[in-house]
């Protein structure tokens, strides 16, 4: 009784971790080793989303963008899409402001993070949470 | 490779000023995730990447993947420098080149 309880809290507690994993590992791998603090970049994406196909996805830095102080590239990571990868951005001081906007593919409910590395190397995130209520990639198999 | 576009750029600007520019390609963007009408994996054919030269500087770039939608957009900033030519190019897998070019008049 006791094992299957510790077995449950176990898995309970083992299961979100293991989701997380392939989001957390994109971003360590991307960083390359510098630690990413939260804060100064801003997704902007629907909480909730209809349908996963085409969803609007702007993302912003907090950043002067002059010469000595810039935004050098920004990438976007999933949590439970096939792959982690979902945008990979370069940046300099001429693009005069941190921001991009494109349209996703979301397979299911989950995490996103932006990425934002700056020029003095230091690296900023935010992870926002959508809800999808209709998948993509699947209309074709019903 | 010929592929239809939009792209919205000013076509004036005063110096300095920060300007928008968004282009949309038409392209499937097939993930390679995604079974056919015989049940067998549609193979992958995405756009890898995109760039954006002002005067032959590169200002922006960005890598695709499957995660981005089918008819790519992207929207993104730059500084309006100089009178000139801004060549948006795409790239992508099966051989896939287009590229287009706007002019801006900068006052």
């Amino acid at each position: 009784m006791l094992q299957t309880a510790t077995g449950l809290t176990g898995w309970l507690l083992l299961r979100p971790a293991q989701a997380n994993t392939q989001l957390q590992d994109a971003v360590r791998a991307w960083a390359g080793g510098t630690p990413v603090q939260s804060g100064r970049v801003q997704i902007d994406i629907a909480t909730v989303v209809d349908n996963g196909n085409t969803v609007p996805l702007g993302v912003r830095v907090d950043s002067p963008m002059t010469a000595s102080d810039h935004v050098v590239a920004i990438a976007v990571f999933n949590e439970r899409n096939p792959q982690a990868d979902v945008l990979r951005c370069q940046l300099g001081p001429r693009a005069g402001k941190a921001q991009v906007s494109t349209r996703i593919r979301l397979a299911t409910t989950q995490k996103l993070t932006a990425v934002a590395r700056m020029s003095d190397g230091s690296c900023w995130q935010q992870t926002v949470e959508v809800i999808v209520a209709l998948a993509a990639c699947l209309e074709e198999l019903q | 490779m010929s592929a239809r576009t939009l792209i919205k750029a000013p076509k004036t600007a005063r110096r300095g000023e920060v300007i928008e520019i968004s282009a949309i390609i038409g392209h499937p963007m097939e993930s390679g995730f995604r079974p056919g009408a015989d049940g067998q994996r549609l193979p992958r054919n995405i756009i890898t990447r995109f760039s954006c030269h002002y005067d032959d500087a590169l200002v922006f770039a960005a890598e695709f993947s499957p995660a981005i939608s089918a008819n790519p957009l992207i929207a993104f900033h730059t500084v309006a420098v100089a009178s000139g030519t801004l060549r948006l190019s795409w790239e992508g897998e099966q051989g896939f080149r287009h590229s287009e070019s706007v002019t801006i008049t900068v006052a």
